[in-house]
């Protein structure tokens, strides 16, 4: 189980975040909902453990993954190489595997470079689930995509978490994806941000 | 008037033959082959030289110091400009050192490293390692800062070895920084080396260089410092500039 208990984020003298509490269980999705510029970012960064200036407590589980909103790879290792040198105890084996669990295992050895922004994305999804994490951190995974790019990685990303069952949380601007994607969305507002909605997952055939 | 079409790579080697056809024309309204020989009347004393033993013992004696100069100004450097670099603390404290030592002459510093530490070869080769430090901590620095956050973020955030995370992410991210420092430091070490050699050694190129001075014997100081040249030359052909191609292979040509 992933808790999230933040009490207060300042930078200097500006307080960026407060009391925002939730807990994510394995297998369930939680959005973050808000405009830009609001400390989506800021909460993501404390949740990641990429940030630990903060007030409060955060309980986290041990295999963690993150998809930036940036593909973030290293540029000058091959796409197999990006998965592989992350997830050290993962074989080239099961690394191709993640690869074509994406659909672009025949690009296993090119430079990231090589790839369009769409297949970089593709490597990045791959990197993050090929490690099997216990929690998944998405930072507006779907922003700047054409639609219909969008719409593609939005059904892989969804496959790839009802395979893998992590618990996930994800921040966007856009309530399209948090209503596709989430069961339980939270919405930050304010100054200092804090959540101000909280809804479940209304339509579920 | 337009240019003839010349291969791209024809053009430095015509830029040397004309360099070639100053020397001789130089040479040639000098008339005096004590002051200026021709290039040809090099060959033979260069052939002397090497077949004695002393042309090769000489280069090898520099190029032991270049490289020991090189590889600690290298290290030091780049670890100086890494902390500076990634803790602005640091870098606040430490950066007026660096101006200073970046305007020291290399002169000084020779001169307070053989009157301190002695006429030796510990004082040569920290006289020229200090001399290229400030260099390369400044290049490094930059590199240091041009980092970019988000790698340094996912690889925190997946668990990545420290190990892995130098030698997969650190170290590519400053390559075109090392290898900047690099280049613009073996031309620079080797320069120095060669005073320093002149100052207070009793080997190496610079000491043959400040011998035939005394001798006023061009030829060979020519001969000397060709010869060196020479050597550098093939180390930024055949070593250092291969290593560049390879590690840039990855960006698109």
């Amino acid at each position: 189980m992933i808790r999230v208990d933040i009490r207060r984020k300042a930078f200097g003298e500006t307080e960026i975040l407060r009391d925002i509490s939730f807990t994510v269980a394995p297998g369930s999705t939680v959005a973050i909902l808000g405009a830009s510029g609001i400390g989506k970012s800021t909460l993501l960064n404390l949740v990641a453990g990429i940030d630990t200036d903060f007030t409060g407590q955060i309980t986290r589980t041990e295999r963690i993954a993150i998809v930036f909103q940036e593909p973030v790879l290293l540029p000058w290792r091959s796409v197999l190489q990006n998965i592989t040198l992350v997830h050290e105890g993962l074989g080239a084996g099961a690394a191709l595997d993640a690869l074509a669990r994406v659909g672009i295992v025949d690009k296993a050895a090119l430079f990231p470079g090589q790839l369009s922004l769409g297949q970089q994305r593709r490597v990045a999804l791959a990197r993050a689930f090929a490690g099997q994490p216990q929690l998944l951190i998405m930072d507006e995974p779907f922003a700047s995509l054409d639609p219909a790019t969008a719409d593609d990685m939005l059904l892989l990303t969804e496959r790839l978490i009802a395979e893998t069952g992590p618990a996930t949380i994800f921040v966007t601007h856009a309530r399209r994806e948090a209503e596709r994607l989430a069961d339980q969305i939270y919405e930050l507002g304010g100054s200092p941000a804090t959540i101000v909605t909280s809804q479940p997952r209304k339509e579920t055939p | 008037m337009k240019w003839p079409h010349l291969s791209p790579a024809a053009i430095p080697l015509l830029s040397l033959l004309a360099l070639l056809g100053l020397w001789i024309g130089a040479a040639a309204l000098t008339g005096d082959a004590e002051i200026l020989p021709m290039p040809g009347a090099l060959l033979e004393p260069f052939w002397r030289e090497l077949t004695s033993g002393a042309l090769p013992y000489h280069l090898a004696h520099t190029g032991l110091r270049v490289l020991w100069a090189f590889a600690l100004a290298m290290t030091i450097g780049t670890v100086l400009g890494l902390v500076m670099g990634s803790y602005p603390a640091v870098d606040r404290w430490l950066d007026p050192w660096l101006v200073v030592f970046l305007n020291l002459p290399a002169l000084v510093l020779i001169v307070l490293c053989y009157l301190w530490i002695g006429l030796n070869e510990t004082a040569a080769i920290i006289a020229v390692t200090l001399n290229k430090i400030p260099n390369v901590t400044t290049i490094l620095r930059e590199g240091a800062r041009a980092r970019d956050p988000n790698l340094r973020a996912m690889a925190q955030v997946f668990g990545m070895r420290r190990v892995t995370y130098l030698r997969h992410v650190l170290i590519p991210q400053l390559a075109p920084f090392i290898a900047g420092a690099a280049r613009s430091g073996i031309a620079v070490i080797w320069k120095i080396v060669l005073v320093v050699e002149f100052l207070g050694r009793s080997n190496g190129v610079g000491f043959q260089i400040h011998l035939y001075f005394q001798l006023f014997n061009v030829a060979l100081v020519l001969v000397y410092s060709l010869s060196f040249i020479a050597v550098m030359l093939l180390v930024e052909w055949l070593l250092l500039q291969p290593i560049e191609r390879h590690v840039r292979r990855w960006r698109a040509p």
